[in-house]
């Protein structure tokens, strides 16, 4: 059983899918409630399980029917991609237990979708070759296309479409790159092609820069890089926040795999086609932070805003990803797990305050008073100064380290005045929507408290349900422990990126050391 | 052969790609279908083209990679299924927006030119 545990965090939520769509789950709410709880709990704890195991006895590697390296599919369990399969089936979990809450049941088969894109995540981050890992983006996509849907409106199909339509483009571009280089190398394990590339020759070299390239335009269309982000912040402003939130890891399986990529194959070794991205990534992820920026500002409402937040981080963490250094790369495994589980809680939050406020629902508004302001003002509270990135909490934590690692980058005052005033601009925004939000009443048009009998006023339905406030603050809980275990947590990520970068010990450790 | 097949892979794929611009939803779809056809048979060839060579050992003097055949039937039953979910969601989006255009609206230019 031991030896398989590597395979466990992508053959249970299969399993727990498949189980929840038979008949005692199928039919009865509070079972396939309590199943779908029980199982992503077992996911994650089982991760962790991973996590520790890995942490203790080295990274493993895997051998699916036991072929070994070269000729079958190997998953990768190293220190980077156990720690990014805790974090998915954390938030699995957490979307879970939310919906629990009754949102499970605007839509059908809203569990085992969960289950569906749990699998396809923690596929995607363990996998060792390149043609399964697209065979786990399209799990995890259509996974999320139905998750889309699931209890929309009209806005939502709309979205939809356009998300689906883009994205099979997207995949039939990531099979001709494959196919490309899969001709001019004749492997598709990544530690075999990351050996191979090095010695092309001729013109075989130009053809693996194209399938390399092409690679680089998937990558950066799940990411949501700069001329291919516009589908997100319609995307996550359409779906159910729940669903939004445990998209908030998808975005990050696209930064995952850039950071795999162009580390591992087209990394130091690579001979002719070493970094041959790293410039246009660089100005690429500096115009993302930009674009970000700006929408963060013109947001209307919170959503809207969280999404724009989304497309920041994902400018932050390519940047960082293209510098290829340890240093920059565990600042950006830290960045990478503060901003998912911030910008995950933040979707849940203004799902939450957006129900209390009635008719004006999430938008920036003044309007009508939040029912239980301390208890969704101290959460929004916390998460938003995780998310500005002020002291004491981990996103201060992690711009400090991001800022020290581009210190001495050839562009970095570029960098550093464009990401200073990005943060500025995140604060004013997040700031004054917090405010407006909170604090300015229709009723009243002023800063003063909220009358009294409030409480009583806002029915039962839109009051927090236990579930739903638990799962909010498992996700907002992330950031003062992030900057409470900061020192163990930075340790772990800067071993996690020194194995990343370390080229030789992944080679061998995926063509020779497969058990 | 290699010519032939080069030119129907881009042929395929150009026409591919001028459906998938076009607005409404139908010929999108269609032309999505026929990327992944030209995708099909462009992953076939990245195992180089070769005729009367078998995949199992022991059957013919020359062999076959197998490993793009494996590909190609992968990327079949994914496209198909991803078809399926595209039409389904296309005809909801019809229902659903009262018209088949991906942007979710009758473009203004076509209103005026029906009054």
């Amino acid at each position: 059983m031991i030896q398989h545990l590597s395979s466990l965090p992508i053959l249970l939520p299969m399993l727990a899918g498949v189980i929840l769509l038979m008949p005692p789950c199928g039919k009865s709410v509070s079972i396939r409630r309590f199943a779908s709880v029980t199982f992503s709990l077992l996911t994650f704890l089982i991760s962790v399980a991973l996590l520790l195991k890995v942490q203790i006895d080295g990274s493993l590697v895997y051998a699916i029917g036991d072929w070994s390296a070269p000729f079958g599919i190997v998953l990768v369990a190293d220190p980077l991609s156990t720690l990014l399969v805790c974090l998915s089936s954390l938030l699995g979990m957490v979307c879970i237990l939310y919906s629990c809450a009754g949102d499970d049941e605007q839509g059908s088969y809203f569990h085992p979708l969960v289950h569906f894109l749990v699998l396809g995540v923690n596929g995607a981050f363990l996998t060792g070759d390149a043609f399964n890992l697209f065979v786990f983006f399209e799990v995890l996509l259509i996974a999320s296309y139905a998750l889309l849907m699931h209890g929309g409106d009209k806005k939502t199909t709309r979205a939809a479409l356009q998300y689906v339509i883009m994205n099979l483009v997207g995949s039939a571009v990531f099979l001709i790159a494959l196919g490309v280089l899969y001709g001019v190398l004749g492997t598709l394990n990544m530690a075999d092609m990351a050996q191979k590339i090095s010695l092309l020759q001729g013109d075989d070299v130009y053809l693996a820069k194209i399938g390399g390239l092409l690679l680089l335009v998937v990558f950066a269309l799940k990411a949501a890089l700069l001329p291919l982000h516009l589908w997100l912040p319609n995307t996550y402003a359409a779906a159910v926040p729940m669903v939004a939130a445990l998209f908030a890891i998808m975005t990050k399986v696209g930064v995952y795999s850039i950071m795999r990529v162009y580390t591992l194959i087209f990394g130091d070794e690579a001979g002719e086609l070493a970094h041959m991205a790293q410039n246009w990534l660089w100005w690429l992820a500096l115009a993302t932070i930009a674009m970000g920026t700006v929408g963060v500002l013109a947001s209307q409402d919170l959503r809207k805003l969280i999404a724009n937040l989304v497309i920041i981080s994902v400018g932050t963490l390519v940047a960082l990803v293209t510098i290829q250094t340890v240093e920059a790369s565990s600042a950006a495994i830290y960045y990478l797990v503060h901003s998912t589980l911030v910008t995950a809680a933040l979707f849940l939050l203004a799902d939450l305050i957006g129900r209390q406020r009635g008719k004006v629902a999430d938008r920036i508004t003044a309007g009508t008073p939040v029912a239980q302001p301390a208890l969704l003002g101290v959460c929004f509270l916390i998460a938003a100064i995780a998310v500005i990135g002020m002291p004491p909490l981990s996103g201060f934590i992690g711009k400090v380290w991001l800022l020290q690692a581009t210190l001495n980058t050839e562009y970095s005052m570029v960098f550093w005045a464009l990401y200073l005033v990005a943060s500025l601009a995140v604060l004013f925004a997040v700031a004054k929507a917090g405010s407006t939000v909170f604090w300015h009443h229709q009723t009243n048009g002023s800063k003063n408290k909220p009358p009294a009998n409030m409480a009583t006023e806002s029915s039962i339905k839109d009051r927090v349900q236990p579930v739903q406030i638990v799962a909010v603050i498992i996700l907002v809980a992330g950031a003062p422990l992030m900057s409470l275990f900061a020192g163990p947590l930075s340790e772990y990520a800067i071993g996690a990126a020194s194995q990343l970068h370390d080229f030789n010990n992944n080679i061998d450790l995926i063509l020779l050391g497969g058990k | 052969m290699e010519l032939l097949y080069a030119a129907s892979v881009g042929l395929l794929v150009s026409c591919g790609v001028f459906l998938i611009l076009r607005s409404r939803t139908f010929p999108v779809v269609l032309g999505l279908t026929m990327l992944s056809y030209a995708v099909n048979l462009f992953l076939f060839s990245s195992g180089r083209l070769s005729l009367n060579s078998a995949v199992v050992l022991g059957q013919s003097s020359e062999y076959a990679d197998p490993l793009p055949q494996a590909f190609v039937l992968t990327a079949i039953v994914i496209g198909f299924a991803m078809t399926a979910f595209v039409v389904i969601l296309s005809i909801r989006a019809r229902a659903d927006l009262g018209n088949d255009h991906v942007n979710g609206h009758v473009p203004e230019i076509n209103n005026k030119r029906k009054v």
